[in-house]
């Protein structure tokens, strides 16, 4: 059998499988002593989980919790901010991914920013900024970039390029965030809450695309320093049923480890070219903040001093908008970013908050929780 | 915005580092420019995200899978049956 694009798409969708599957688990799960909570970090996994319906699937002592994983679900109202000022600097050109489109700061999103008269373009490659700077040569373009380990080394080279091609018009506003400080800050803030949330989170789903690039190795301290195994999981709906398979058999046989079950494109050390690139131009944060969750440490990366004379940041300075934003007062982002509630738990969920006019972040992104259940889990 | 799309390479430009590739009958232009040059031929299956290739699809590895899927699907099958059996066997009136 040789393999075929076809494959890749459908049969790793393929319903049969995941039944099978479904069966594997609900024998095996009987074994199990206590419930299992398995959380899933990105929200590329909620969106399969609840588009396939997995929960239905699964046995009731498999449960799910759904965390934060989505960069544009917790990009905080300060740094939309930031973007929505830029964008209204008389010379500016202000390019973003087209995930950002809706996502609403405190003087509204950057298509409201766009109606009132600025030049914000969403694009679907950071290359397009080539482009954009080559035609329009008495402009600033500021690449407002966004996007976990997966989506950074894209940004690193496009800057890499603007450098090498020796592009004078081309700056950057980054918000590139990272996955193992965030799921650290989880168990840590969950496990000072254990007692009113009696679910603490036992095992991981690990992201796939961000694995793709950083390797599987970026998740060795969980079994080893928290007790919490790692299975890096693919995002069709048979490779996660595969991955909570591999889970369930970790717990009945006593292992805590890590492991892969998207081997098709994930490796121990990952992409080291596209790791160089990251290294190269970029330094962590002392903090950053997530919406919802708040401040975390080394969370998020900035240009490396050297580049400051493309760092958008710092050109800018004096008139970037300092202080912290509260977070809309019913909104529950926090505790659903943090897997303590779920999306139907707010009270505005599908009434004043819904996908064509979100109001936390959560509904925003398609990927995000609130807005996954809001399109699959009939639950309006 | 991370769930990027497995597609297969049709034309190499090594000179500016990119690549056609065909995502389900779709043709567009990937960079190259995260991957190694030695890396990548005409043929291969490979992951776009945001205008570029970030990584080749392990064929090997793949088929692996969909080997398993084949078997796990088989031996279910082969349960099924024998439910479908026992069940048939189930008298409803036995032991009255
Ligand atoms: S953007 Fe989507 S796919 Fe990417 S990490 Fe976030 S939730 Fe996962
Ligand atoms: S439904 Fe809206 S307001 Fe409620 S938690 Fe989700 S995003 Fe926040």
């Amino acid at each position: 059998m040789g393999l075929e694009l076809k494959n890749l798409y459908d049969d790793f969708r393929d319903g049969n499988t995941i039944k099978a599957y479904a069966k594997i688990i609900k024998e095996d799960a009987k074994k199990l002593k206590n419930q299992i909570n398995i959380m899933e970090v990105c929200g590329g996994h909620t969106h399969t989980i609840m588009k396939y319906g997995l929960p239905q699937l699964l046995p009731s002592n498999i449960k799910f919790i759904h965390g934060p994983g989505c960069p544009v679900c917790i990009m905080p109202k300060e740094r939309i901010d930031h973007a929505y000022v830029l964008s209204m600097v008389e010379d500016v050109i202000l390019v973003t991914l087209g995930d950002m489109i809706k996502v609403p700061g405190s003087n509204g999103s950057l298509q409201d920013a766009r109606s009132r008269g600025s030049d914000v373009r969403f694009v679907y490659s950071p290359l397009e900024c080539l482009k954009i700077a080559n035609e329009n040569p008495t402009k600033k373009i500021i690449f407002f970039a966004i996007g976990f380990e997966t989506t950074t080394p894209m940004t690193a080279a496009l800057l890499d390029a603007v450098i090498k091609k020796d592009i004078k018009n081309i700056f950057f506003h980054i918000n590139h965030v990272t996955v193992p400080e965030v799921m650290r800050e989880l168990i840590d803030s969950r496990d000072e809450h254990v007692d009113s949330y009696n679910n603490k989170i036992d095992a991981f789903l690990g992201p796939s695309h961000v694995s793709v690039i950083s390797g599987s190795k970026i998740y060795e301290e969980f079994p080893r320093d928290y007790n919490r195994l790692v299975v890096v999981s693919g995002f069709e709906p048979v490779d996660v049923m595969q991955a909570i398979s591999m889970i369930v058999k970790q717990f009945i046989e006593g292992r805590c480890e890590l492991e892969i079950e998207y081997k098709r494109l994930v490796t121990y050390d990952g992409n080291l070219k596209a790791q160089e690139l990251i290294e190269r131009y970029f330094d962590k944060r002392d903090l950053f903040k997530w919406r919802g969750l708040g401040n975390i440490p080394k969370s998020g990366l900035k240009l490396k001093p050297e580049f400051k004379e493309y760092d958008a940041e710092i050109i800018y300075k004096d008139i970037l908008p300092i202080g912290e934003i509260e977070d809309h007062k019913l909104c529950i982002c926090g505790d659903i970013l943090r897997g303590m509630a779920n999306p139907p738990e707010c009270t505005i969920f599908g009434t004043a908050c819904k996908p064509t006019s979100p109001i936390g972040s959560c509904m925003v992104s398609s990927e995000g929780a609130c807005a996954a259940y809001y399109k699959y889990g009939n639950l309006r | 915005m991370c769930l990027s799309i497995p597609s297969k390479v049709v034309k190499i430009d090594k000179e500016n580092e990119v690549a056609t590739v065909d995502t389900m009958g779709v043709q567009r232009e990937a960079s190259l420019s995260l991957m190694s040059q030695e890396d990548i031929k005409i043929g291969d299956y490979v992951l776009l995200h945001i205008g570029f290739v970030m990584n080749k699809i392990d064929e090997a590895e793949a088929l692996d899978s969909l080997e398993i899927y084949k078997e796990i699907i088989d031996a279910m099958n082969e349960e099924d049956r024998q439910m479908a059996i026992l069940e048939a066997d189930e008298c409803p009136n036995r032991g009255e």
